[in-house]
């Protein structure tokens, strides 16, 4: 350890997130705009929220960045680079990146990639953990090759249960269990599940993984493990750290336990559930009385797709839909639009989704221990002058 | 970086990979003495809790959850991540925790 001295805090901008001891720095890591930073080191950095009123595509200078471990490379040589794929196959592959690029098929996706705590720092009662906004997700294009031409190349052999993945990342010393994750199988070989070597049409940020990251639509962002260079088939389930004993959630109907209780059973995370959000205008803004002001947000789910998107403005009595704009794919973000006409004084707006499955989004929170997924109805106070 | 270096010097020195492969690498920040840990009374947290990660970590952390909150957290280091922290040391870093954050 090079111990730290009793610097003061880096002079800088900051922002109040709007929750309890939420004053963060605005810090520009690397190849990143200035976001909003939670720790230095590792570096771990939400999204601004203005961002997502830019564009769809959450922009690769403003992608949010989360690490677990504070061991990352600082060097990363993509000529010596090698992805390496084993365990229960008939044909190991040591792949370089040529290799990987010229040698298999390629694909594109948008899709969503959102931690599993975004939104933390909203969570009643408060649990320990990173202290989120909502701007630890984003939606960006990903350009890879198929985690199943590189599974089916290497000969998986009958009895496989699972897949792990392991990233250049390491421990900060080695009492701390590595980072890896697992995938059972069948999931694995989706033919969705990605290994991602580029990002909104340019290399992955050394942030988001450079050179290579698992991408693993729909599912939150703890399975897309990056600086992946180890895939591993395994014959049974695997019982690391980061699947076993972190990354659960209560194994019911609603992943949810009553606040501050505790689940008999867990399993672990997986698919995202359905969130909505306002991003035209923010919390206390200001608009004009007795005329159409359009609102505007996105939404998104864990890959059955947006199917409707509605406001409220009496509290959840009536609904109003709203029209969906642009359709990147079932694991994008999906725009909305929609003009109401408030008469002056302040209105509390309620937006929630539907899913092409049926799912909604409730209008009390649901709680976890580790505050994970939250997607209550999100509420935004508006003031019509 | 070294303490006291502002966290806004990292910088990237990449190369674009359209040009050649040339290594990429990262310079990244090690993280500050957060304000509500600068006093010598904090000195048993500052020398025992910034090995793995920076102490923002720490003071982002929920106010109020009481003590057995951070008797819990602390412990979590020791005894899930191996912390290598002393007992006592351990025990006045959580006592410090709850007395400063409540
Ligand atoms: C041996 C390594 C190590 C040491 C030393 C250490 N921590 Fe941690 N700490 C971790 C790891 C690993 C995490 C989890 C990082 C993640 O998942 O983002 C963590 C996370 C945390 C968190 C965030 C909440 C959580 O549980 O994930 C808090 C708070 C925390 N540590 C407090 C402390 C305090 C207080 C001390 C000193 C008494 C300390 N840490 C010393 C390894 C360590």
């Amino acid at each position: 350890l090079t111990l730290m001295g009793k610097a003061a805090i880096a002079a800088g901008p900051t922002v109040q997130l709007p929750f309890a001891n939420g004053e963060r720095q605005l810090a520009k890591l690397p190849q990143k705009r200035p976001m909003i930073l939670l720790t230095a080191r590792p570096p771990q950095a939400e999204t601004p929220w203005a961002v997502f009123r830019e564009g769809l595509i959450t922009p690769n200078d403003a992608f949010f960045v989360r690490y677990h471990l504070s061991g990352l490379p600082t060097v990363i040589d993509p000529a010596s680079f090698r992805l390496e794929i084993g365990g229960h196959v008939g044909t190991p592959l040591r792949l370089s990146l040529a290799q990987l690029k010229r040698d298999f098929p390629v694909r594109e996706i948008v899709a969503v990639n959102q931690c599993s705590g975004n939104s933390r720092g909203f969570v009643e009662p408060r649990v320990g953990g990173g202290q989120l906004g909502n701007g630890a997700m984003g939606n960006a294009r990903w350009r890879g090759v198929p985690l199943k031409a590189l599974l089916d190349r290497a000969e998986v052999r009958a009895g496989a249960r699972q897949v792990t993945f392991n990233g250049l990342d390491n421990p900060p010393v080695d009492t701390v269990p590595d980072f890896v994750k697992a995938l059972d199988i069948d999931h694995a070989r989706d033919g969705e599940v990605m290994v991602a070597f580029q990002m909104n049409g340019a290399d992955l940020p050394f942030l988001n993984g450079y050179p290579l990251r698992l991408v693993v639509p729909g599912h939150y962002g703890t399975y897309w493990v990056k600086h992946l260079n180890e895939i591993n088939v395994v014959d049974s389930e695997f019982d690391g750290y980061w699947m076993k004993t972190a990354y659960r959630i209560p194994d019911n109907d609603c992943n949810c336990v009553a606040p501050g209780g505790k689940p008999d059973k867990t399993k672990p995370i997986g698919r995202f559930n359905i969130r909505s959000f306002v991003t035209s205008h923010a919390d206390g803004a200001r608009i004009a009385a007795g005329r159409v002001v359009e609102l505007a947000g996105i939404a998104f789910d864990g890959g059955s797709g947006i199917a409707r998107v509605q406001l409220s403005a009496d509290d959840g009595r009536t609904w109003q839909d709203a029209r969906l704009g642009e359709d990147l794919g079932r694991y994008s973000f999906r725009p909305w639009r929609l003009g109401l006409t408030l008469d002056r004084g302040r209105h509390r707006i309620k937006v929630r989704a539907i899913s092409v499955s049926g799912e909604s989004q409730p209008l009390e929170p649901r709680w976890q221990p580790a505050g994970y997924m939250r997607n209550v109805v999100e509420t935004l106070t508006v003031e019509a002058v | 970086m070294r303490a006291g270096m502002l966290l806004f010097g990292a910088a990237l020195i990449a190369v674009p990979a359209v040009i050649a492969a040339r290594p990429v690498s990262i310079e990244l920040p090690v993280g500050t003495v957060p304000a509500e840990l600068a006093g010598d009374e904090a000195a048993v947290v500052v020398n025992n809790c910034a090995a793995c990660h920076s102490l923002d970590y720490i003071v982002t952390q929920p106010r109020g959850k009481g003590a057995q909150f951070w008797r819990d957290a602390v412990a979590k280091m020791v005894n899930v991540y191996k912390a290598p922290i002393e007992q006592a040391d351990a025990a006045a870093a959580a006592d410090l925790l709850a007395r400063k954050f409540g």
